[in-house]
Formats: structure tokens, sequence, C-alpha cells
């Protein structure tokens, strides 16, 4: 399995001279499986920039996992070039609902007037499936099950040969809890998706300082992330979901006082960055998993 | 999914039981006690800390249910018992005697907690003693 970032950032996409190093398209990660089947983790703005790269690839599936379906993890699925390639599949998981269908929740973004093409419309043969539980992707086995954020929104594990990388982008674990660190992790968000994986991508949205003015809001203040991913026992974590008004001088300081708290090496502690990529083929070592 | 996390549902209802002053109480969909919170350990006569998870026969002999005029009560004629088994909410007053050893009288309402409409998470419960309202 390999995996590279295409979008990293947060709430809003923020290009410009501050956000230069870590990126300002919002969340997307391509995965590929160990069979070379595609998944795609999330539709943030990010998934623009995937699309270009896959024209006349010859790519004829696509699994799309959506963890919620807020604006910046689903605004890049209608400039997604193989949307309008009729020749392509699009299998799209999302977060169930008890009452709409995901297709119906997704549509409400991908039709007029808040945008041109109704989904209904699109070349590419689409279907859509309820993320809960566990199914396979090629060689790779996706475990769904939700998170604590604002509304329906889950977390994937994939484990692929043996390696395991887990995407919980949008996660506030710590809620009502007086210390993440000494919980029992049975009774903490999240720990049955990330218990030992090999690499933890998870939502790092607040500094300590910001955190208290945003509980509730669904995110992670930088110290709960380093807690959560020692309870859980990860062997990489990689800060992601940026804050939009975080500046990449900003990020930096955030991973330094992450650090403090670290018990691993720095290299195991890291922030995400566009354009990263993760071997996480059974050939490679822990070391060259991180690509910069 | 490692099976030893609890469902998401129980770990946001547990996070509002230790920010209630009102005495409840969360069992898994298998009738486990996996928690009650410190409004409701001076009824129960026990901190929670103390007590830890239990199944729901050992809370059952633990707490000894009865009516309030001491009959005994089979697990659907209290309200947990009802939210647990027949996945409705209900309503009742009884009789237990408090992890203490002392005799108490309560009314519970309980009700069955669904993450999915097909997916049982488990049940909660609020509990007051008798003419405390």
């Amino acid at each position: 399995m390999r995996a590279r970032l295409w979008g990293t950032r947060g709430s809003l996409a923020s290009p410009g001279p501050d956000t230069v190093r870590y990126g300002g398209n919002t969340s997307c990660v391509e995965v590929r499986t160990d069979d070379d089947e595609l998944i795609v983790l999330d539709a943030g703005t990010g998934m623009r920039g995937l699309g270009l790269t896959l024209i006349g690839s010859g790519i004829r599936r696509v699994h799309v996992l959506l963890t919620h379906l807020h604006m910046d993890h689903l605004q890049g699925l209608g400039f997604f070039k193989p949307l309008y390639d009729p020749s392509v599949e699009i299998v799209i998981y999302g977060p169930p609902s008890p009452t709409i269908s995901l297709a119906e929740r997704i549509g409400t973004y991908l039709s007029p007037p808040l945008f041109p093409v109704a989904l209904a419309d699109v070349p590419a043969r689409l279907s859509f499936h309820d993320a809960d539980g566990t199914f396979d992707v090629g060689s790779a086995t996706v475990t769904a099950a939700p998170v604590v954020h604002q509304g329906s929104t889950v977390g994937y594990r994939i484990d692929d040969l043996g390696r395991s990388l887990t995407y919980i982008p949008d996660h506030e674990p710590s809620l009502g809890v007086l210390d993440l660190a000494v919980q029992d992790p049975s009774w903490v968000s999240g720990t049955g998706l990330a218990q030992g994986a090999d690499v933890l991508l998870h939502d790092a949205q607040y500094s300590t300082e910001e955190y208290p003015n945003h509980v509730g809001w669904g995110h992670s203040a930088v110290d709960h992330v380093v807690a959560f991913a020692q309870l859980a026992g990860v062997r990489q974590l990689v800060l992601f979901h940026h804050d939009p008004l975080h500046t990449d001088a900003d990020l930096d300081v955030l991973r330094e006082h992450a650090l403090s708290a670290w018990s691993g090496g720095p290299d195991e502690l890291v922030l995400a960055f566009e354009g990263m990529e993760f071997d996480l083929s059974v050939a490679a070592q822990p070391a060259e998993r991180a690509v910069s | 999914m490692d099976p030893g996390q609890k469902s998401v549902v129980l770990i946001l209802a547990r996070e509002l039981a230790t920010n209630l002053a009102t005495p409840m109480f969360l069992v898994d969909a298998n009738g486990r006690l996996v928690f009650y919170n410190e409004a409701a350990e001076p009824i129960v006569g026990k901190p929670f800390s103390e007590v830890g998870e239990m199944d729901a026969g050992e809370w059952a002999a633990l707490l000894k249910p009865t009516s309030p005029e001491g009959d005994a009560l089979s697990r659907t004629q209290i309200a947990p018992g009802v939210a647990l088994l027949e996945r409705r909410p209900a309503h009742g007053s009884i009789a237990i005697t408090g992890l203490d050893g002392l005799p108490r009288r309560l009314e519970i309402t309980a009700y069955p907690l669904y993450r999915r409409a097909d997916e049982f998470a488990g049940a909660v419960g609020i509990f007051w003693l008798e003419n405390e309202g």
C-alpha cells in the first residue's frame, strides 16, 4: 500500500504565501493498494489535482471514501476529472444517515444552484454505499466506524498485507474527558480504528491555547492528538487537517509542542504536507515510510 | 474494528452522564452495566469506580429490585429490562437494596439507544429517589 497527500488543510482551502510548505487544499488522500486499486480518502479541494493525474492513465475504477459531508471534504468531487468519463466506475462510501440516502445528501451540493452539474447527470457510473463495518477493496480490507465529530462522521482504517493506515481527519476524542492520556482506551472514540496502526493521519486543528474556545466543535488540540496516538499505540503520527488560520510557521511551532509530549522519535511525528508520500508496502522499512 | 472499543453512542452518552447532576446509568447491548455517574452514587450506595462494570445478572442480584410493595420482579417488569429486552422506553417505580445495604424506593425512566435503525447500542436510564422529583 502506498499513500500520497493531495490536501491537508481543514475547514476551508487557504492558498497563499503563508501556506506554501504544508499546502492550502482541503482533505484528500490517494491510497494505492498492493494490487493497485485506487482509494481516495475524502473529496476536499485536493481531489482536483489528483484527478488531473488520472487523465489518460487508464483508470477504470475509483473508490471514494468520505468521512463526512462537510464542504471541506466534498468540494473537490465536482472537479474530479474521472467523474466526467463514462468508462470510469466510481464507488462512493460515506457516513450513514437514518433518513436520507448518501446520494441525496451529496446531491444537495452537486446540483444547481450550488453546482452547475447535477449528480444524476455526470457521465461516470456511480454507486453509493453506507460506510459501516468492514469491506474489501482489492487486496486491502477497509474498516469504517463512527467517530466523535459534528454530525454523522466516520474514520477509516485500511489494512493491506499486514500494514495499516488509519485516517481520522475530523475528530474530538477528548470531548468530556479530563485527561485523555490516562483514559481506558475502550472509552475513547477512534481507538478501535487506530489501535497499533503503522500510520495515523489525524485531526490536529488547534493549539492547546486555542482549544478552550473551540470545545465541542469536533476537532482536536495537538496535545490531545499526541495522547490519543500514544493511547492507541500507533507507530507514526501525521498531524492533519491544519487550521486555515495557521501559517507554515505556526504549524512548525505546533509540531515542536507536540514533540515535547511524544515518546517516539521525531520522524514518527510529522506534519502533513501536500505531496507527502508513504510507502507501506511489505518491502519498505519503517524509516522509509514517509518520503518527503 | 477492535472489539474492545465501546460504541461511540455509549461514549457520547457517558460524556453526557458525567456532566449531569441527574443520576444516570448506561448498559451496553448485552445488558452489561458499563457506567453510572457521580449523581447516581448516593442512590446506588457505592462509587462506580469501586464497583466497575457488571453483567446484567450481577447488578440485578446485587440491587435486588422489587416492586414498591416488595414483590419480586422479572427483568421485563423493570424499566431498564424493558428498554434492553423489548427495546422501547419505559418508566416505573421499584425498590432496591443499595450496595451500602440500605433500602431505597426509586422511579426510573429508561430508553433504548440505537446507532442505526438496525443497530442497538444499549440503553440509558435516569432515576431518582421517590418523592425527590
